[in-house]
Formats: structure tokens, sequence, C-alpha cells
């Protein structure tokens, strides 16, 4: 019993440790963007505007935070997502489905690749890169085998909820001619908040959730305290493929076509978002608001670059990749630094 | 095959039982592909002696192209390997490395103008410049892997994200061309002799590699620190040092493949230049047998799954198969072939691969 709690209180300060810095760092840059860059940042839309292009990358990286608490990683939630649109808008426009065929589409194909992946790693004991790299050729190539030419969906029921808005109360600027306009949010972002929610609610306080992070922090005790690893390992891979689907279908409401480029890159930024926020890879270590704020961080800092004047593309590359070795060789050095005290 | 001999020498039958069996996978996956192909349409294997442009004798043909292009996979393989042994983990960079290479190496070459008429540089120089800026940028991947103990594939995913994007930077984001025939030659062929020149490249590098395994404990020591890391420390080994140098020595790979890459042809496109390598190499280390978390490896066999996959490769776009969707079929390789080396599948294999024997024995 003693071991067990000393465990988890180490585990849990980790966690908050590396929370704390993520929250600091994403308000301090959004402060210092309001500072320096002025204008765009001031409005409340502009926020709202980050969240609504990135609801579905927090689905995504959701879904990667819980793969990396429990020691794996999953690099085929792009593909995933892209074939996840690439299908509904084939099935939405060729086939004359419905929204509701379309929606069951994205999670069958998410629930597909979570089965299949989730028993080659926590059953054959395959390496997790390497499964979901397959599973990312795989996606990537079957969205082309689906449809070659991008396209942008026409279907009615579609579009409109595609272009349905809902306010934000208490927020919104005033523009030119001295009217209130409200701020708005997607569909999409309804989805993502509800899923951090939902996420944080069974990490923090149902058994599974405490299984995950057991099971990432150290497999071989985990085994002895009686959790079932395989099954853990197994579900952690089949959460983070369906939101893998549900995070295509909401990419998807929100560009509204369907393309083999989609979601390019989108597996990489998962990745980088939840190493941001706090979620250490080798696991045990991770939460899901940090992954909330590594999200909004990541692409505050792309807002930042691009209304800074340096909007070359290969500008949001470098910075990306910077701010993902600062944070990366920050992590390293705390839990370092934490090991040592603890000796 | 040194390394095979060095473990061996510790002299228990097993081991050399394991060795025979690694390099067993790739022959049996080059023959099954050969023999689909036999099948299927026996034209795959036709070579023509035929005359380029400049009037210069060129082989041509499916096997060429595998040649050809199953040489820069297997000059990566090279380093892989050795990362992958050293490290536990894979180096999914090379392929933005390569990008950032082949951009250095047309920068130098073209000076400050994008469309030279005449080279600016000698390219060995160029070259040269290109192992500097690619071993300093496996230095820093390799800096991240041994002293911050990042997991490898998270380490070089920055390099990953930012590589295309260095890459384009280092030339304006411009499409420099080189009109000079004679830079073609070290992607295409080298006036007079017909096989392509990758190869003659990729095999300098095998034996530069065979021989530092050989006379050097390259080898041993990258074997000690993959299989037991604290181990290897109390003999005296420096691990951090040994993961370090396996970086920077595929930093070293990587040049060479970028500049057979950026002779092809004679330009670069930063976004398209050595796509999906980097999956095609860790693809070749794993289909050569080799323990993807570390430890032992083999290079023979790591260099006959480079040929292999390019096989499969070339197999796939002789079937019409689009490019783009060229990963869909290699993933289904890849999953089969993993599937196969577990532990449940290896046993299935063994008992097999014993009854055989056995009958063997009865016949002889």
């Amino acid at each position: 019993m003693n071991g067990k709690r000393k465990f988890s209180l180490k585990s849990m300060s980790d966690t908050n440790l590396l929370l704390t810095i993520t929250i600091v760092v994403f308000f301090l840059m959004y402060i210092g963007a309001m500072v320096f860059q002025g204008k765009g940042f001031l409005k409340a839309q502009t926020f709202f505007n980050i969240l609504n292009a990135n609801a579905a990358l927090i689905i995504t990286s959701c879904g990667m935070s819980l793969v990396m608490i429990t020691g794996g990683i999953d690099i085929s939630v792009g593909g995933v997502a892209a074939l996840v649109s690439m299908c509904c808008a084939v099935f939405l426009d060729y086939k004359g489905g419905d929204v509701k065929g379309a929606l069951l589409i994205a999670l069958g194909i998410g629930l597909a690749f979570g089965i299949v992946q989730g028993y080659l790693v926590a059953y054959l004991d395959i390496q997790p890169f390497i499964v979901s790299l397959a599973g990312m050729f795989f996606a990537r190539g079957m969205t082309t085998i689906v449809n070659t030419a991008p396209f942008n969906v026409a279907n009615e029921e579609f579009v409109a909820l595609k272009e349905h808005r809902i306010t934000v109360p208490g927020f919104g600027s005033v523009n030119k001619l001295g009217v209130f306009v409200p701020a708005y949010v997607e569909i999409g972002v309804i989805v993502a908040i509800l899923v951090v929610i939902l996420l944080f609610i069974i990490l923090r306080y149902t058994k599974m959730g405490r299984n995950f992070y057991a099971v990432g922090g150290n497999a071989q005790s985990a085994l002895m305290l009686g959790i079932n690893v395989r099954r853990t390992r197994f579900i952690s891979h089949l959460i983070c493929s369906l939101l893998a689907g549900i995070g295509g279908f909401v990419y998807f409401l929100h560009v509204g076509s369907g393309s083999a480029s989609h979601a390019m890159g989108m597996e990489m930024n998962a990745i980088a978002s939840s190493i941001i926020g706090g979620t250490m890879l080798t696991g045990g270590v991770g939460n899901i608001i940090g992954t909330l704020f590594g999200v909004l961080s990541l692409s505050t800092i792309q807002n930042i670059v691009s209304s800074a004047g340096l909007d070359q593309a290969w500008w949001t590359g470098i910075t990306i990749a910077a701010m993902l070795c600062i944070f990366l060789v920050v992590q390293s050095i705390v839990m370092a630094r934490k090991k040592k005290a603890l000796k | 095959m040194s390394q095979a001999k060095q473990t061996a020498n510790k002299g228990s039958f097993s081991l050399s039982k394991i060795v025979r069996n690694q390099i067993f996978i790739p022959i049996a996956a080059l023959l099954l592909l050969a023999l689909f192909n036999l099948i299927i349409d026996p034209t795959f294997f036709k070579v023509t002696l035929g005359y380029n442009s400049a009037g210069d004798p060129v082989l041509s043909g499916y096997l060429m192209t595998i040649l050809d292009y199953g040489s820069e996979l297997a000059i990566l393989a090279l380093g892989m390997t050795l990362v992958t042994a050293a490290s536990g983990g894979q180096d999914i960079s090379v392929g933005a490395a390569i990008a950032i290479a082949g951009s250095v190496i047309l920068r130098v070459l073209c000076g400050t103008n994008s469309r030279p008429e005449e080279m600016q540089a000698p390219v060995i120089v160029a070259f040269l410049i290109a192992c500097v800026v690619s071993m300093l940028f496996g230095a820093f991947n390799g800096a991240l892997v041994a002293f911050f103990k990042i997991q490898p594939m998270v380490a070089t995913l920055i390099l990953f994200t930012a590589g295309r994007s260095i890459a384009a930077w280092i030339n304006n984001n411009e499409l420099p061309i080189i009109s000079d025939p004679s830079f073609a030659v070290y992607g295409g062929f080298i006036p007079g002799v017909p096989i392509p020149t990758p190869f003659f490249i990729a095999m300098i590098c095998v034996l530069v590699t065979a021989l530092a395994l050989k006379f050097t404990n390259l080898g041993l020591y990258t074997q000690a620190v993959g299989i037991n890391e604290s181990s290897s420390k109390l003999n005296g080994l420096n691990p951090a040092f040994i993961k370090f140098l396996s970086f920077v020595l595929l930093g070293l790979c990587v040049a060479v493949a970028g500049l057979i890459k950026v002779s092809r042809l004679s330009s670069i496109n930063y976004s398209v230049i050595a796509k999906d390598i980097e999956m095609d190499a860790i693809l070749a280390v794993a289909l050569g047998g080799n323990s993807l978390s570390g430890g032992k490896f083999n290079m023979t066999a790591s260099i006959l799954g480079a040929y292999v996959i390019q096989f499969l490769t070339t197999t796939l776009y002789k079937f019409n198969v689009q490019s783009d969707a060229l990963p869909a079929y290699k993933a289904v390789v890849v999953i089969i072939l993993v599937v196969m080396s577990t532990p449940k599948a290896r046993e299935i294999l063994q008992s097999i691969g014993q009854k055989l024997k056995r009958t063997e024995r009865t016949v002889a």
C-alpha cells in the first residue's frame, strides 16, 4: 500500500508541475501578443477563431495524450482523419447519404483502426510506433484509393451544419460602424470541449483512468497490482483511434471538403501539443487540460508568427519545431532534477 | 557479416542459428516477390541495353530501377541500422535531412545565382559541406537522444517538422537548377558504364561500413549499448557517446543519399524530395530481421532489406498503382511482416523449419 501511495503522489506532482509550466507559458505568450502585436489579439473573436480552426486537433490530441500516458504512441491519427473526411465527402456527395450516416462512417473507421491497432499493440506486443506507422500508411493510401481528386461537398444538410454558428454570450467586439458583433464558435468546438471534459473526468475519477497512468508509469508493477495491462493498452488505442475518427469528422465539418492531403502533419501537431501540454513520452504523466493548453499554445504561436509578417510557409514549421525542442529539453531537465532531488 | 563472426566467436550454437534465421527473412521475401513477378509477368526481369541521349550505353528495365533506387535506400539503411541498434529507436527525420543536404549542395554549387551556366564550386566541395551540415543535424538529434534522454522518434520529430522548411529557407525558396551534365553523373550513369552510379556509391558505402565494423569496435560497442545500457556503462563504455556517434554517422549517410537525390533531378522540390523515405529506411531495417528495440543487428540483412523494399515498390508501380496509393499496400506488407516476427508466429515458423531440417537429414 505504501509503495502505491508514494508512486501516485510522485506522478501527480510531476503532472501538476508540467501542467503549470504549460499554462503559464500560454498566458505569457497570449498577453505578450496582446501587448506587442495589439489589435488582432485584443478581439475575443481571434481567440475563438483559434478554437474553431483547431477543434479537430484538440480532439485528436486528447486521444494522443491518452495513448502517451499509457506509454504508447499513435501516429496514424492524421491519416485516419483524412480517410474519414474523404469517405464522408464521397458518401454525402456521390452516394447521396445523409449526415447521420456520415457520422456513423466516421465512428466506424475510427473503431476499426482502433481495434486492429490496439490488438496488434496490446496482444501481439508489436511496437506501437511501427503499428501506427503502418496504420498511417494504410489510411493515407486508402484515402487516394477511395477518391483521388479533392472536391468540395455540396450536400445541403451538411452545408447547413457546417455554416451553423453558436454565439458565445458575453464576448464580442464593436465593429467600425459601432455595432456589437457577438463572438461565435462552430459546432466542432462544442464537441471538442465535451471530449476534453469527458476525458478529464475519466482520467481523474474513474478506475480505468487511473489504470492508464499505472500502466504507463510502470507496466510491471501495474501487472503486479492486478491491472489487466493488455486490456488497458488496447482500450487506450481504441479510444485514441475513435477520437481520431471524431476529430476527422469535426475537421471535415470545418473544411467541408475531401482531399488526400487533408490533415497532413496532424499527428505531429497532436504529439507536439501533448508534449507541450506536459504529457511525458515515457508514459505515466500527463493531463488533458494541459493538452488543451498545448494545442492553444501551438496555434497561438502560429498566429503570432504569421501576424508578425513572417508568413512564409517555412517559418511555421521552424517555430513549431523550436517550441517542441524547448519543451522537450525543459521536460528532460525538470525530470532529471526531480529524480536527483528524490535520491 | 564480420559482426556475425564476432558474436559467433562467443561460441554458442544458438547465436549462429539466429543469424542464419535473420538473413533468411529478407531472402525469403525477395524470393517470394521474384516468384510472384515471374508468374504474373516474366518480362519484369527483362533488362535491355540501350543508349541515352548522350549516346552512352545504358541498361534499363525494372531490375535496373531496383538497383538504382534501392541503392540510396541501402545507404540510409546502413545508418538507420546503427541508430536502431544503439538507441532502440528510429530516426524519422532522414527524409527532411536529405532535403536539407540536397539544398545545401545546390546552394554551394549555384552560389548567388539560382540558374548558373556552370557550377560555381566543385561537386566534392559542395558534398563535403553537405556532409558537415548533415552531421551537425545528426549531432543535434544525437544530443537530444543521448544527453537529454528523449525518445529517438520524438527527438527526431523536431527535425522532421522543421527540416523541409529549413531546406526551403537555405535557398530562399527558389528552385535552383544545375544545367551542367557532369553533375547528373551521381544519380545517373557514368559515361561508358551501363550500370547506374548510385549502385557503385552504395557499394563504396557498404565496403567502408564493412571495414569499419571489421577493424573497429563500433559494431560490438553499438550492440552492447543497445542490449543493456547500464551494463555496458559498467564495462567502461560511454553509452551516451555511442548513441551520439550513431546519429552522426546516420547524418553522413543522409548526405550521400542527398547527393544522389539532387543529382537525379539536377534540382530540388522541397516538399516532395525523399518523401516517406524514412518509412522505407525503417522498413528495410525491420525487414532485415533486426529488432527495432535495439541490440543485435545484421548489416547485410538490412542492406538486402532495402533492395527488397525497392523491389516491392517497383512491383507495385508496375501494376499501375498510383504513387499516392502505394503506402496502403506497403502498410499491409509491414503488418504481415511484424505479425510474422512476433514470438507467437515465430514459434510456429520455427517448428516448421525444424520439420524441414529433419526431412533434409533423412534425405541425406
